[in-house]
């Protein structure tokens, strides 16, 4: 499996930004236990990087790693979404001719 | 800033956009969000540029560019025709861009509630980063096309309006709508920014293309009303021509000058006001333009400087004529008394038209304005657009208290009036006909001077001869009668007898 760097934008302390951490949180224990690296990013903090970015909405989780590059925006409720957007098989179709 | 001087209390921010800051009396409400609407191709993008460019150029205001749809890079290259240098203006720290255009290689996939918290953060870093005092938003339909849940956006939007207005900056937010006259803007913007509303339109009128703005409403200040046509120049922008906005004070003078005709100026009770409009309206071949070239000539005669714009003839044409009766335009324009500005009427619209004069008698300051003819002009035009650019001219002309003549064709050889001079004729001051007179089979020329405005007049109808050393102003025609409605008909010596007899008559009863 390669090695997965995903960066998770939020504004500040949101119900929204909490709630998006704790999904991708859980999701990454879960399905991805190996080698990931995860940059989590306060647009009132930084933002210039979510200039450099183009970010617009938040969250927004980029996979920068492996490429191609993909974007999920929202607070990662939605798991089957985000594992499409990771390309990650999720639980259910693991072996089941899922999307790889 | 003359801030609080219209409206109650709300401030307005002059733009700099010309002829924008009188419709609106004194700009943009100040600290408060606009809404400006138009469907595709009715220049919001430029106006929107040009709300930052004119703050930088004229205000030290510096300005954040947000924009939803065009890239920066597009934006950047489409402004320089205009005259506007963004790249410089951006590394001098003037102008920044928040890019949220589409890109497509970012492949959004949607998991969950989102807010535009970023883009939030975005605007406001970069108007910290410029201390801007100006922000554009362009265009606000295109965040809908982005996102597939329209109740978020619109809820983002909200919210985004707002925290722009606790910043306290100005804001221009661009939106398109669909046709002209439908709803006010695409996905029902404007219910969210709904303080101020502009509309700008570009409707195809008889064949011809009409830019107009319009302040549909300024919550809690005052502006003008309705439509207003304007333009986009290069390397000016969009100009605003304020129309009815114009004020009507300028003095009026006594002063009279001479017409070039002695015969003339008598029968005008001693020549033309200093600062009128006169018009002159005949058939072709009847003598206008000589009239117009006398005019000028007894200008330079006195050392004041004439403006001649001619839609009709060239350069060339006007010259030989005028040489031909004597006059030698060549060593007037040498002595800096005469610019002759020579255009085929269709290479523009009238709203250029207009400014193009405006530009011309700013330059130039001339004390006599010469346009020959007004009909050829309005061949270009519609009916309002042509009554609008006549308001305007007039205005103008009033404004520097010079004298103007002004020329029209009438389409008939004989009698009758154009459609020229019905839009015309309550905006001049003096109105000369020029018409044929058909006498027993001869084609002669009658004169006379139908109004002028503030004074006494002449009311008969002058015979006049046009020879090598121009117009000769004769006697009344006696006994003629018809001759305006274009059926002359010559009385009998009985009847005049008669005629003159009944009015004694009458005034003993």
């Amino acid at each position: 499996m390669n090695a997965y760097h995903l960066k998770l934008y939020v504004t500040g302390q949101t119900p929204r930004s909490r709630g998006a951490i704790r999904n991708l949180k859980r999701l990454l224990d879960d399905v991805i236990p190996d080698s990931c690296e995860l940059d989590i990013i306060d647009v009132l903090e930084n933002p210039q990087l979510a200039e450099d970015d183009k970010i617009l909405a938040t969250p927004t989780l980029i996979k920068a790693l492996p490429l191609p590059q993909r974007r999920i925006i929202g607070d990662l409720s939605d798991l089957d979404k985000v594992m499409l957007g990771l390309e990650i098989a999720s639980y259910e179709t693991i072996g089941s001719g899922g999307r790889p | 800033m003359s801030a609080y001087e219209h409206g109650n209390g709300i401030a307005k921010l002059p733009t700099g956009i010309p002829g924008f800051d009188l419709i609106t009396l004194g700009g943009l409400p100040k600290g408060r969000t606009t809404l400006v609407a138009g469907t595709a191709g009715s220049a919001k993008t430029v106006m929107a540029a040009q709300f930052l460019a004119e703050g930088i150029r004229n205000a030290d205001e510096n300005g954040v560019f947000v924009t939803f749809e065009e890239s920066p890079d597009d934006i950047r290259n489409n402004m320089i025709g205009l005259g506007w240098d963004i790249r410089r203006w951006e590394s001098e720290g003037c102008w920044a861009f928040v890019d949220a255009s589409l890109h497509p290689e970012h492949d959004e996939i949607v998991s969950g509630d989102f807010d535009f918290g970023a883009l939030v953060a975005r605007i406001e870093h970069a108007i910290g980063k410029v201390s801007a005092r100006r922000v554009v938003m362009d265009s606000l339909g295109a965040v809908f096309t982005q996102y597939q849940d329209r109740s978020i956006v619109r809820r983002e939007l909200f919210r985004l309006s707002s925290a722009l207005k606790k910043i306290g900056v100005t804001a221009f937010l661009t939106s398109e709508r669909t046709n002209e006259n439908g709803k006010i803007a695409r996905y029902g913007v404007e219910e969210f920014v709904a303080d101020n509303v502009i509309l700008l339109r570009n409707m195809l009128e008889a064949e011809k293309r009409r830019r107009t703005i319009e302040i549909l409403k300024f919550r809690g200040t005052v502006h003008q009303k309705g439509e207003y046509p304007f333009t986009i120049i290069p390397r000016q922008g969009v100009v605003v021509i304020p129309l009815s906005a114009m004020e009507l004070k300028q003095k009026s003078s006594t002063l009279r000058i001479t017409s070039g005709q002695e015969e003339l100026d008598q029968m005008c009770g001693g020549g033309f006001f200093r600062d009128s409009i006169v018009l002159v309206s005949g058939a072709t071949g009847t003598g206008k333009t000589l009239m117009a070239t006398k005019f000028l000539h007894a200008g330079a005669a006195r050392d004041e400087r004439t403006l001649f714009f001619g839609f009709e003839e060239s350069r060339e044409q006007l010259f030989r004529n005028a040489g031909g009766w004597g006059i030698d335009f060549e060593s007037i324009e040498k002595k800096g008394l005469l610019q002759v500005v020579c255009d085929y009427p269709e290479i523009m619209g009238l709203e250029d038209h207009l400014l193009r004069i405006k530009q011309h008698l700013d330059e130039f300051n001339p004390n006599r304005v010469v346009v020959d003819s007004l009909s050829a002009l309005e061949r270009v035009s519609t009916m309002k657009g042509f009554r609008e650019f006549i308001v305007g001219l007039t205005s103008f002309i009033k404004h520097k208290e010079i004298a103007g003549l002004f020329t029209s064709t009438t389409p008939n050889l004989m009698g009758g009036t154009s459609i020229t001079e019905a839009h015309i004729s309550t905006i001049t001051d003096s109105i000369i006909l020029l018409r044929y007179v058909e006498l027993f089979g001869e084609m002669r020329r009658g004169l006379t001077v139908l109004k002028m405005r503030g004074s006494a007049h002449e009311k008969t109808i002058r015979e006049f001869m046009i020879d090598s050393a121009g117009m000769h102003i004769g006697k009344p025609f006696q006994d003629v009668s018809g001759i305006l409605s274009g059926h002359p008909s010559c009385a009998t010596g009985g009847e005049v007898e008669r005629l003159s007899s009944l009015f004694v008559e009458g005034g003993d009863i």
